[in-house]
């Protein structure tokens, strides 16, 4: 228990969210509700983000990390609470005792709690000291067989998955051991490692405890979190399908009691790792914060909201249990701006659309709107998506279709993939271990079948037909590709991955209705001019963002955004982005040739080669860092670097060029 | 059932509560619609007459259909197989391909060289299109059709382009690919086969105007672009002389006084092609060439951009406005005029097809009720109607003159309806003054400034057709329903004239006057007669600028006055309205 003084408890007029994004505006929101005034916090690069908008001021600080600064910030806006979210400082115990020095209320739990829960060894400790279960263990890095094997290789400091290395024996538990070591030491600037057996069959569920100030700890039921990629999460739901209610009751126990015994203030979360086999279950950690995926829990509980309890405790509240006995079914998934195709490596862009259905019985908490850039500054969460209902199964299926009917355009996401685990027959039976992904491998993209892609294509054109109408500010009234003799069919081509199509149309009379053919391929004038135009598609309806269609058939409204070389068509089962084939190409427009291209948005760490020299297949030619992971270009074929583009410490753009090659006959020619 | 307009479905799907989720679709109202009633049609879709004629009017247009795709086919497959192998494209592709996308394009004479050895269209397309959101006058040689020398056709279609061009201001924009003249043609020979109508060229000194004519737009600040796809020798060598901007394509363009063959013969120099006229050349060299093109669809993209620079700013920018459909059925277009011209026609059923909303306030509804005056809008453009209901007698005449008077005071564009016999003639009509009632009409048209328009749906005789601002009488346009007849009087009556003409002579001189022959002669006469003042003859003799569906009249004219309006539109100034 501490000694240090508790903070003077007092309510809460103005509060500041140290923190960005989605978890920024939540917390606004329910001070909002309790008529609080609310400060954000914001650096340069996100000055036009939602959530500064939304908050009553905003101060500029330089980082989210910058503790001094935030509580500057505060103390200049007169904020007499400060609620941390969750990443950057919300477990930095130094920052909050500077926050209660500063005659601020802090909004979480003791920094003295702070800290030994963020230290894990000492986290365990004391969970063991309060008759939690724990998994075996060692701080000797070397000491794998009394740990036994397959063993997991962790950070002392770490989380999210950071510095965490799976060793299955003994011949690579040393080589593993340093590279954890190193991306803890850059990740973390503390390299301090240990081993903890390694479940394979495993659950990750955890317990929502919230304390107060008079030494009440309550539980909110549990949250199971095994679906996760890059050991991160991106689907939770509440209650576990996995876990009886002995074992349930038994957690929360444990957890509750971990939260006496440590005077837990606040919410906090004590994460679980559950033997699928055996049904035993481990501590792993205490989050002493509130977590991402609260959400889960307050839609499960009947919508109560944790943010207020926060507030209401951190003004000298009390605990109060949840009114709903029988929780709902929920489930929350993250959509990130990331590549599930390419190993989900976040990604960036220009969200040319971000446009929910918000349809029934679903929650968004999002942090970003159309028009946002989104870059590799933060995190690259955009949303958080939550269903709940009485049938799980149900509520999978609305939050797969909400996520379907999400129109969004301009940033790779994992969207597909979401809707894709949603739906399979494995996450509906309950059966989501943590190596789910790995397991049941659903696809990792929008499975289109021929017909809804020939259709996707249809619908870009004809709105793109409607937008030249709309554009015609001269005879835009007129009847759409009049003709009182022959011109040929206007044609259009898209590019889908691999797919080419190209839509040929001539209109009929007024103008609304057309004599249509799509190809899966590229047309030149002659195979344009030989189409049969079969089909028939009649335009009901046409908005700068709708089109209301029928083809063969079948009438549907799609929602269409379109950039200048692309466009993002709505389907049934999710948006379908088509690269747009330009009519006319200025020559020589085109980016270098054997350019060397960024797969991902990064900083350039090391450039390994100079322009003239030779190299061979293999060989590492550029090191990108990417969302704090290294990635090493290595050379696809002998040759020799033409031309570097880049610099040790440049930040670089998917596709940006980082270097030019040529082949090695080439370079001999030039000399 | 009517087709609803765009922006009228925009609605359904565009609940005002929920813009952001929706969007938004530019605002386009009619500045200032008319408040007249619409008419009240009287015709009968069932009945016997409107069945027939509908079935002879779609037989028509089938017929036209044809012969537009004979004009597509240009100079035939194996010619286009051999262009397309050359990395070149048909004319008509060009055509399309520079136009904004989607936008309506308006074939002038698409059925030009119709009943001559010439192919269809007569080896030249032309017509007014949207490029980079100006209206412009397109046009461009058919290199399939006889490498695409000059025809008479071609000519005539050519000549016409410029006029449309200098009349309404608009940017003339050409795809030059031409062989340059006939020269089988020959003031020596009989060509009346092969170019009928009244189309032979007379002397080789008529030809040059054009290149006239092409310098007069740019003296009148119409700017000129040639697009050199092909070869453009000799006289043809003119047209990117004589144009503002010229736009050469790599290894195609060829552009020279004389050919590598016509050089040896003059001077014993041996050249090539391309170091002779090449586009290399030109952009390098000679100066010619303004623009270097990689290849034809470089060209077209050259083309838009410096059509886009040229800011073209119409002189009365009248913005589109969300005008309503007409409420009667355009459909019922078709059935409306019989093929025996003698059968009657409401010209009011007509104007309810093709005015916005069907609106029309009648002018003088009691007074003259063989000529219809009124005002209507047709896709927001307010515009004064004269349509005939009969021949043309002292009251009708003066009334049209008086309408047009009024038109002209406050700049509203003309459009002349034509289903007309004549002026009447008979002893009473002569006395009355049927002369100088029919010449205040006649004097009113020909100094009428504001832009005229001449839709031909029946008969257009002898001075009627002048009444109703012919071709003659400098309009700005002329267009023809399959229907249409044109020619000096009916068949029947220049057929019965010459009869009794010969029956006079024969009376004269004495001789017995020898019936049987008469009525072979006359009935022959009839049938040339027939023939020569039929829809087709005429638009093949480029005397019009087309034959139309009926149900695109709307669209044909909505176009059509919206080209106007790229030049002021000025009504006749010095008297004003005399009430006659």
């Amino acid at each position: 228990m501490s000694t240090t003084a508790r903070p003077r408890r007092r309510d809460i007029n103005v509060l500041l969210v140290a923190n960005r994004g989605e978890i920024a505006r939540r917390v606004f929101r329910t001070a909002r509700e309790m008529g609080i005034r609310t400060v954000a916090v914001y650096v340069a690069a996100e000055s036009d983000a939602p959530f500064v908008h939304e908050a009553d001021s905003a101060v500029r600080i330089p980082s989210y990390m910058d503790s001094a600064a935030v509580v500057a910030a505060a103390v200049a806006a007169g904020a007499d609470a400060i609620h941390p979210g969750y990443g950057f400082l919300s477990e930095n115990a130094d920052f909050a005792q500077a926050v209660i020095d500063a005659d601020i209320s802090w909004v979480g739990p003791h920094p003295d709690v702070i800290a030994a829960m963020g230290d894990k060894l000492e986290a365990k400790k004391r969970a063991e000291a309060a008759g939690v279960p724990t998994l075996p263990s060692s701080e000797d890095p070397t000491a794998g067989s009394a740990v036994g094997y397959p063993l997991l290789v962790k950070a002392s400091a770490g989380g999210g998955g950071k510095g965490m290395r799976v060793v299955d024996n003994a011949d690579v538990l040393d080589e593993l051991v340093a590279a954890a070591r190193r991306e803890a030491l850059s990740g973390f600037g503390n390299d301090t490692v240990f081993l903890e057996r390694y479940v394979p069959s495993a659950r990750h569920v955890e317990i929502q405890i919230m304390g107060d100030s008079h030494g009440t700890v309550i539980h909110y039921g549990e949250r199971e979190c095994s679906i996760q990629r890059r050991h991160q999460k991106i689907i939770e739901e509440s209650p576990s399908p996995g876990i009886d209610d002995a074992t349930r009751q038994a957690m929360a126990e444990a957890a509750v009691s971990l939260g006496q015994s440590i005077g837990y203030e606040s919410a906090g979360t004590v994460e679980f790792l559950v033997d699928d086999d055996t049904g035993e279950f481990f501590f792993l950690e205490v989050n002493t914060r509130l977590q991402v995926e609260h959400p889960v829990t307050e839609m499960a509980l009947g919508g109560i909201d944790l943010v207020r309890s926060q507030l209401e405790i951190a003004a000298g509240g009390r605990a109060a249990g949840p009114a709903v006995v029988q929780p709902m079914a929920a489930i929350e998934v993250r959509l990130y701006a990331e590549d599930p195709t390419s190993e989900f490596l976040p990604a960036t862009g220009h969200l040319h659309t971000f446009c929910a259905a918000d349809g029934p019985g679903i929650r968004w908490d999002s942090g970003v709107e159309q028009g946002n850039d989104v870059t590799v500054s933060f995190d690259p969460m955009l949303a958080k998506v939550t269903a709940w209902g009485a049938d799980r199964t149900e509520t999978a299926r609305r939050l797969a279709r909400e996520l379907e009917e999400l129109h969004i355009g301009g940033v790779v996401t994992n969207r597909d993939f979401l809707v894709n685990v949603l739906r399979s027959a494995e996450f509906l039976a309950g059966d989501t271990t943590t190596d789910f992904i790995e397991r049941v491998d659903p696809p990792r993209e929008l499975v289109l079948a021929p017909n809804e892609l020939q259709r996707a294509a249809v619908v870009a054109a004809f709105w793109l037909q409607g937008r030249n109408r709309d554009n015609d500010l001269k005879w835009g009234n007129l009847p759409s590709g009049f003709r009182n003799g022959r011109l040929p069919p206007s044609a259009v081509s898209f590019v889908r991955g691999s797919n080419t199509l190209t839509v040929a149309y001539k209109a009929q009379r007024g103008g609304l209705s057309f004599r249509v053919a799509v190809a899966s391929t590229w047309l030149d004038g002659a195979a344009i001019a030989g189409l049969d135009l079969d089909s028939t598609v009649r335009v009901l309806g046409w908005s700068s963002h709708i089109v209301d269609l029928e083809f063969n058939g079948m009438r549907r409204q799609h929602q269409v955004t379109a950039s200048a070389d692309h466009i993002w068509v709505q389907m049934p089962t999710g948006t379908v982005e088509l690269a747009l084939v330009p009519k006319f190409v200025v020559p020589g427009a085109t980016g270098p040739s054997g350019g060397f291209k960024a797969p991902m948005p990064g900083v350039v760490l090391d450039v390994r080669v100079r322009a003239g020299e030779s190299v061979t297949k293999g060989q590492t030619l550029v090191i990108l860092e990417a969302m704090k992971m290294e990635h090493h270009m290595n050379a696809a074929e002998d040759g020799v670097v033409a031309d570097v583009l880049v610099k040790t410490g440049q930040q670089v753009e998917k596709d940006s060029v980082l270097l030019t090659m040529v082949d090695d006959d080439e370079a001999g020619d030039g000399q | 059932m009517q087709p609803t307009g765009i922006s009228a479905m925009g609605s359904t799907i565009e609940p005002a509560d929920a813009p952001t989720r929706l969007g938004t679709r530019r605002l386009k109202r009619p500045a200032r619609p008319l408040l007249a009633p619409p008419v009240i049609s009287s015709v009968d879709p069932a009945s016997a007459a409107f069945v027939k004629n509908r079935q002879d009017m779609l037989e028509q247009l089938a017929v036209i259909d044809d012969l537009l795709d004979d004009a597509d086919a240009g100079g035939g497959e194996r010619a286009i197989t051999r262009l397309r192998s050359r990395d070149k494209m048909p004319i008509r592709e060009r055509i399309h391909h520079v136009l904004d996308p989607d936008t309506p394009f308006l074939e002038i004479s698409p059925l030009a060289a119709y009943a001559s050895d010439y192919a269809m269209g007569g080896g030249l397309v032309a017509g007014i299109g949207i490029i980079a959101g100006t209206e412009c006058v397109v046009m461009g040689n058919d290199p399939t059709a006889m490498a695409g020398a000059m025809t008479p056709y071609s000519i005539k279609k050519w000549m016409r382009a410029i006029e449309i061009s200098r009349e309404n201001r608009l940017p003339y924009v050409s795809f030059v690919e031409s062989a340059g003249g006939d020269l089988r043609i020959s003031p020596s020979k009989d060509d009346s086969s092969r170019v009928p109508g009244g189309m032979q060229v007379d002397h080789f000194a008529q030809t040059g105007r054009f290149f006239y004519e092409l310098i007069e737009l740019s003296k009148l600040r119409i700017p000129t672009i040639c697009v050199v796809m092909g070869s453009s020798t000799a006289g043809g060598a003119y047209q990117p002389g004589l144009s503002d901007y010229n736009i050469v394509v790599k290894e195609k363009s060829k552009i020279f006084l004389a050919g590598p063959p016509l050089v040896q013969m003059a001077t014993g120099e041996v050249s090539d092609d391309e170091t002779l006229g090449g586009a290399n050349m030109h952009a390098e060299i000679s100066g010619l060439g303004d623009y270097f093109a990689e290849d034809e669809m470089d060209a077209i993209r050259m083309c838009r951009e410096v059509v886009s620079h040229l800011d073209w700013r119409k002189a009365d920018p009248s913005p589109p406005t969300a005008a309503d459909e007409p409420v009667l059925d355009t459909e019922e277009l078709l059935g409306l005029v019989s093929r025996d011209l003698r059968q009657p026609l409401d010209v009011h059923e007509i104007y309810g097809r093709i005015v916005d909303g069907s609106r029309f306030e009648e002018y003088k509804a009691r007074y003259g009720t063989n000529l219809i005056c009124g005002w209507g809008q047709i896709h927001g453009h307010t515009v004064g109607f004269l349509g005939n209901n009969g021949v043309l007698d002292m009251d009708a005449a003066e009334k049209g003159t008086t309408f047009i008077q009024l038109c002209n005071q406050i700049d509203v564009p003309l459009i002349f309806v034509h289903n007309i016999t004549g002026f009447m003639v008979g002893k009473d009509y002569e006395a009355a003054g049927i002369i100088k009632k029919g010449s205040q009409m006649v004097n009113a048209v020909s100094n009428s400034t504001v832009p005229h328009i001449s839709l031909v749906v029946g008969g257009s005789y002898g001075a009627g057709n002048y009444g109703m601002s012919g071709r003659a009488f400098g309009n700005r346009f002329t267009f023809l329903w399959p229907t249409a007849k044109i020619a000096v009087m009916g068949p029947k009556q220049i057929a019965g004239v010459m009869s009794l003409v010969r029956r006079g002579q024969a009376a004269r001189q004495g001789i017995e006057f020898d019936e049987a022959a008469d009525a072979e002669l006359v009935a022959a006469s009839e049938e040339i007669q027939e023939r020569g003042s039929l829809a087709l003859y005429a638009s093949g003799a480029v005397t019009d600028d087309a034959i139309i569906d009926p149900r695109d009249t709307r669209t044909v004219l909505g176009i059509c006055l919206s080209t106007v309006r790229n030049a002021p539109v000025k009504g006749a100034e010095g008297y004003g309205v005399f009430r006659l």
